[in-house]
């Protein structure tokens, strides 16, 4: 099937299997490496994108659910060397252990400022359920969270 | 990794019916696929054609009248954020939020839910205390049945191969009514989930409980109104309620259906319904008086 889709601002048009899945098809035919396979069951939000500023399992979404949508992975989070505000403040927090799940919770992080430009702490563990941290104990996670949202408001 | 399959996407129900009809047990109907591609991916199920009813005019709809009606395919988000809903229904949309996480919010749909019948499920459960009654479409026409007749136990229902869920309807409650949701568990799935509703008729001292529903998840086959619960309360004065609370917990532990499994032993379960049909009632009962209790309970969401 073919699919349509802007990737970080870059337009591609694909052609697809219908059983192809979003994660495997910007993973293996974009070689954006940055979403990750983990639990597989979206239970623990590694794989996270936006799709049209929606966060997804992109391990669970069939890849033609994306066709006439803009897509946004970790890749595209920063202006060439100029990072986002999160990644900014995800690394002076230090929350960043592993780094597995990062991509997904910068994602997830970046969702909700779009919808909620001053979250509170519960608003911020509220939204982050589902995204698994197993080094930090998100204390810092979400400091990081409400400094990008002080710094960008 | 999923098995190959064709994709099919029909514009109308009748369109969407007639493929039903057509390719009978190879097909499924596909709507966010949080459920249906978990299974596939495990090939517990391998249907060669998907059928993606999300297109269907009017599936995507939530719609006022007498009662409330929730098209198939509206997301747990979009009920967790419609003005309608919240204004209509404000529980509904304050347990939609509280549903798995936000990525499976975001694409998992109503009609999804139910028609999967996991046992598991938080709007079944609550859908129950509002009386909710589901639309099937089918090439013979539509059909509407209570939720209670639709599920008929675990990953069950009274869909037949040819139907569509179209939508649910809910009746909201009498104004003044106060109601709860409170769910618990350590696991991704909630061990138990507990509705319960009512209404405070007459004022000051006097008040007597009117209107109870409780309905309970997770632990029975399937999400099951507690009426032997409902009656030890209906009618007592609210000055009153301290006395029975204790036996309309029995009634309720009483009356479901339990079995061993990872989220504990069927006499645990017992004794978790109980505690939780007491805490449910203290926040319903606050709640119709217009106060918000300020509870917390381990490993629980009060919604």
């Amino acid at each position: 099937m073919n699919l349509t889709m802007v990737v970080n601002g870059s337009s591609h048009e694909l052609d697809v299997a219908p059983h192809s899945l979003l994660l495997d098809v910007l993973r293996d035919s974009l070689d954006l490496k940055g979403a990750k396979r983990s639990c597989d069951t979206q239970v623990c939000g590694a794989c996270t994108v936006l799709v049209d500023g929606q966060a997804v399992s992109a391990c669970t979404y069939l890849a033609v659910e994306a066709d006439g949508c803009s897509v946004l992975t970790v890749e595209g989070l920063a202006d060439g060397e100029a990072l986002d505000p999160l990644q900014r403040a995800f690394l002076d927090a230090g929350a960043v252990q592993c780094g597995f799940c990062t991509s997904g919770m910068l994602l997830t992080a970046r969702a909700l400022l779009r919808e909620n430009a001053a979250p509170s702490r519960e608003d911020i563990l509220h939204y982050l359920r589902g995204s698994l941290c197993r080094c930090t104990g998100y204390r810092k996670i979400v400091e990081a969270i409400m400094t990008a949202a002080r710094t960008t408001r | 990794m999923l098995r190959p399959f064709t994709l099919h996407r029909p514009e109308t129900a009748e369109d969407a019916c007639a493929l039903l009809a057509t390719l009978g047990e190879d097909a499924a109907p596909y709507a966010g696929g949080t459920e249906l591609l978990l299974l596939m991916k495990l090939g517990l199920l391998r249907p060669p054609h998907l059928v993606d009813v999300k297109r269907i005019a009017g599936f995507g709809d939530i719609a006022d009248g007498t009662r409330l009606t929730i098209g198939a395919t509206v997301t747990h988000r979009t009920l967790e954020r419609s003005p309608l809903v919240r204004a209509r229904c404000p529980l509904v949309a304050s347990v939609a939020r509280h549903v798995a996480n936000v990525r499976v919010r975001n694409v998992g749909t109503v009609g999804g839910n139910l028609a999967f019948a996991d046992p598991h499920s938080d709007l079944a459960t609550l859908f129950l205390t509002l009386d909710a009654t589901v639309e099937l479409v089918s090439p013979r026409g539509r059909r509407e049945l209570s939720l209670a007749e639709f599920v008929r136990g675990p990953w069950e229902t009274a869909r037949r191969p040819d139907e569509l869920l179209a939508s649910v309807r809910l009746s909201p409650w009498p104004t003044g009514t106060g109601a709860a949701y409170v769910k618990f568990g350590v696991h991704e799935r909630p061990t138990l989930g507990i509705a319960v509703a009512l209404r405070l008729d007459g004022a000051g001292g006097r008040a007597r409980v009117a209107d109870v529903r409780v309905a309970i998840g997770c632990v029975s086959p399937r999400p099951m109104r507690a009426e032997a619960a409902e009656a030890r309360v209906n009618g007592v004065a609210e000055a009153e309620l301290g006395d029975v609370t204790g036996a309309m917990a029995d009634a309720a532990a009483e009356s479901v259906d339990p079995a061993d499994d990872l989220h504990g032993s069927a006499e645990y379960k017992r004794e978790m319904v109980a505690v939780f049909v007491r805490r449910a009632l203290r926040v319903a009962v606050a709640r119709a008086r217009g106060a918000e209790l300020s509870a917390s309970f381990p490993h629980a969401v009060v919604a």
